[in-house]
């Protein structure tokens, strides 16, 4: 582990062990008012999901989401503290409360949402745990890869979903488990390993980023498991969790009721009663909520809704190009449905 | 008759009994202690309730479920989760005892090296240890790491620099004699020889004390340790049948292979704490006065016996103390082995965490086991020293 590792598990000891953790109804929201922005755990970097920009800002899918929850809570996007966080680091740093939430390509899964005592927010983002080997193994899918050398990051659903993979297909393997994602990934692109595994949109992100020449790999077409992945918080805190939850929702409702960033001053004059609900022309459900009445507009208009944020960090206007496939919404073939919001 | 009388100052009250006092303040210490852990202990179980975290070390008859690239012993991911730490605790035990002797070794020689009265001898190893010892191991590892990984070629490309190695950035796999029933009985000749030396050398050292006449214990020992079991192989024909490293597939099989990992961060503790080390000898040997050796010089003592018989051992005195500790530090070190991916105790016990998310289990565990090695080390070496300490009478 490294030091900063270290650090926050020994940070989250000692809260578990030394003092209550704020954990009553309510107390994220207050915590976040008072300190003026909120706590937002992302990933080390992963092009298009959370990476410093040119300018050092942070951008991305993850941070899209800190960004539309900070519009809501305080009618400006930018009141986020983004606190880079590894797979390994990331549930100690939410148990004990240094972030108040992850946005950080978290997989939802049974064991963490009980054991670990976390909440996952709705899935924004389908994906799927995937294979990238270099060209020249002349390997044509999964099933050829019986003996390899694979690497692979710790403390992720990916390291299960890997062994399980192959036990089910009575292969070996030999593992290379190594925690920062950037030494993970030029141990892998030095030849140290046959195959580098992660979710496929994590993989091909890192192949167009990292790779020497991107040209020679490619990611094999077989997907072992389901990643959705979802913003998560603590147990414990039941008006924060419906806080995420329909923040998220909110940007889901925006595409398909067609609201963007460009035209959501036109729409909060619509007579549709459904968006002039959401847009807070008729109070109630920022009230609900415990925020502001025009939450939904600010995250709109201030960060957009989801396919816009999905096209500007990942899709079509990236270099990344992202295929929408499942993360399309229901009307269009895809997955993503937003609960009413009345 | 006016009687004096002597009044004898009362009782002193217990309060001014140092003894007691002493004795009323360390219990209250401790009871302060004990009291503030059971207070931790309580607040942790509350909490992790109150948060619905699971507890408790019944996590580790499950399933583990992951997989772990090098084990001493077999291992799957249908073991559980006890197995898996046990691995982690194996590789950290057998790069720790292995970095030891090694870096014993070299600290030795360049600690020696060091006085060479050799310019050229003596400036290198100053330089080498200069360099290394102030380098963070962090940064030593991934340098070992990196040069492994990015100057040897792939495994189709191996080069082979002798028959049947293989040096690849998968590591080096070499070939190891399959199981014969004469190598039982190889060791078995080894311990006889080794029993039989010990024994040579304890009547030669009374013989010389009764008689003054010399005996060549070593050469006899040497003979004896080696050539026992030699004979027993000629004798049993001389089996050997290597089982060699071949290309299959991705990978070399068959034979052993030493991971990139693995050798990264024994050459990294090694080379590291060898630095330490060859500081403690040459302190050790320079506080030995010079005019021991000419007291030596002066009883005609030849050079390795001057060397063997009056300087070592009052070196030993100065060195095992401190080289305790840089055992130590070299043990406790080798749990960096999770930035550059050796599957060790740490970097298993992480993975256990973070599937079971019982950190304080967890690193409860990790911290018992450090504390169990090290202050095993410690008895041992503590053991060694009062063997070779001054006895005063």
């Amino acid at each position: 582990m490294t030091l900063r590792g270290w650090f926050g598990t020994f940070a989250a000891i000692a809260c578990v062990l030394g003092f209550g953790v704020t954990a009553q109804a309510g107390a994220t929201l207050d915590k976040v008012k008072q300190a003026g922005q909120i706590s937002c755990g992302v990933p080390t970097g992963i092009a298009g999901f959370a990476a410093p920009d040119s300018q050092g800002h942070w951008a991305g899918f993850d941070v899209d989401v800190c960004r539309a929850l900070s519009a809501a809570i305080f009618g400006a996007a930018d009141k986020v503290k983004y606190v880079p966080l590894t797979a390994q680091q990331r549930f100690t740093a939410l148990q004990s409360g240094e972030v108040d939430l992850l946005s950080n390509n978290t997989t939802d899964t049974l064991q963490r949402d009980t054991a670990l005592g976390l909440n996952f927010a709705p899935v924004v983002f389908y994906d799927g745990q995937g294979f990238m080997v270099p060209k020249k193994l002349g390997v044509k899918g999964a099933k050829d890869l019986n003996g390899a050398t694979i690497c692979v990051q710790p403390g992720t659903t990916t390291e299960l979903n890997l062994a399980d993979y192959f036990r089910a297909n009575k292969m070996e393997f030999k593992p290379v488990v190594i925690e920062k994602l950037d030494e993970a990934l030029s141990a892998f692109f030095s030849g140290r390993c046959d195959v580098f595994t992660g979710d496929s949109s994590a993989l091909n992100a890192n192949r167009l980023s990292q790779a020497p020449n991107p040209d020679d790999y490619v990611i094999l077409p077989e997907r072992i498991s389901k990643e959705p992945l979802a913003p998560v918080v603590r147990h414990g805190d039941e008006e924060w969790n419906d806080i995420v939850r329909w923040v998220v929702y909110a940007l889901i409702e925006a595409e398909e009721k067609g609201i963007t960033q460009k035209n959501v001053d036109d729409m909060a004059k619509s007579d549709d009663p459904n968006i002039k609900r959401m847009l807070g022309v008729t109070p109630g459900m920022g009230k609900a909520l415990g925020l502001d009445e025009k939450w939904a507009y600010n995250e709109i208009k201030l960060v957009g809704n989801y396919g816009e944020i999905f096209d500007r960090t990942l899709g079509k206007d990236t270099e990344l190009k992202f295929d929408r496939g499942l993360n399309n919404l229901w009307t269009h073939g895809g997955l993503l449905y937003a609960m009413p919001i009345r | 008759m006016a009687t004096d009388i002597i009044r004898r100052p009362a009782r002193p009250s217990p309060w001014r009994n140092p003894a007691v006092r002493a004795s009323v303040f360390q219990v209250l210490f401790v009871a302060a202690v004990l009291a503030l852990g059971a207070f931790l202990v309580h607040n942790t179980v509350v909490n992790l309730r109150r948060q619905n975290i699971a507890s408790g070390f019944s996590f580790l008859d499950r399933e583990a479920a992951f997989g772990i690239g090098e084990s001493l012993i077999p291992y799957s991911p249908a073991d559980t989760y006890a197995r898996a730490f046990l691995v982690g605790l194996l590789n950290t035990l057998y790069v720790a005892a292995l970095g030891i002797v090694l870096a014993t070794i070299l600290g030795t020689v360049m600690g020696i090296a060091r006085l060479s009265r050799n310019w050229l001898i003596s400036k290198l190893a100053q330089i080498y240890v200069e360099t290394f010892r102030n380098i963070p191991l962090l940064l030593q590892l991934f340098f070992w790491w990196g040069l492994l990984r990015e100057s040897a070629p792939a495994p189709r490309q191996s080069w082979e620099p002798l028959p049947d190695v293989f040096v690849s950035n998968r590591g080096i796999a070499f070939p190891l004699p399959n199981p014969e029933p004469v190598y039982g009985w190889m060791a078995l000749a080894l311990c006889v020889g080794v029993v039989a030396t010990v024994g040579i050398s304890r009547w030669a050292r009374q013989r010389q004390a009764r008689t003054g006449e010399q005996f060549p214990t070593g050469w006899v020992g040497l003979g004896l340790i080696l050539g026992l079991p030699l004979i027993v192989f000629l004798g049993g024909g001389a089996p050997l049948s290597l089982d060699r490293p071949e290309l299959k597939g991705f990978n070399f099989a068959g034979g052993h292979a030493v991971s990139p990992e693995f050798a990264a961060l024994l050459l990294g503790l090694v080379v590291y704490t060898g630095t330490f080390i060859a500081e403690i000898v040459r302190a050790g040997i320079l506080a030995v006065s010079w005019g021991q050796s000419e007291a030596a010089m002066a009883l005609g003592l030849k050079s390795g016996q001057r060397t063997r018989l009056i300087v070592l051992p009052q070196a030993l005195r100065v060195i095992i103390p401190p080289i305790t500790s840089t055992y130590l530090s070299l043990t406790k070190n080798s749990s960096l082995a999770v930035a550059i991916g050796y599957p060790d105790l740490v970097s298993v016990a992480n993975t256990m965490i973070n599937q079971t998310g019982q950190a304080v289990e967890g690193i409860t565990m990790i911290m018992a086991v450090y504390l169990t090695i090290s202050l095993t080390i410690s008895v041992l070496m503590n053991l060694y020293n009062r063997a070779v300490a001054l006895v005063e009478r």
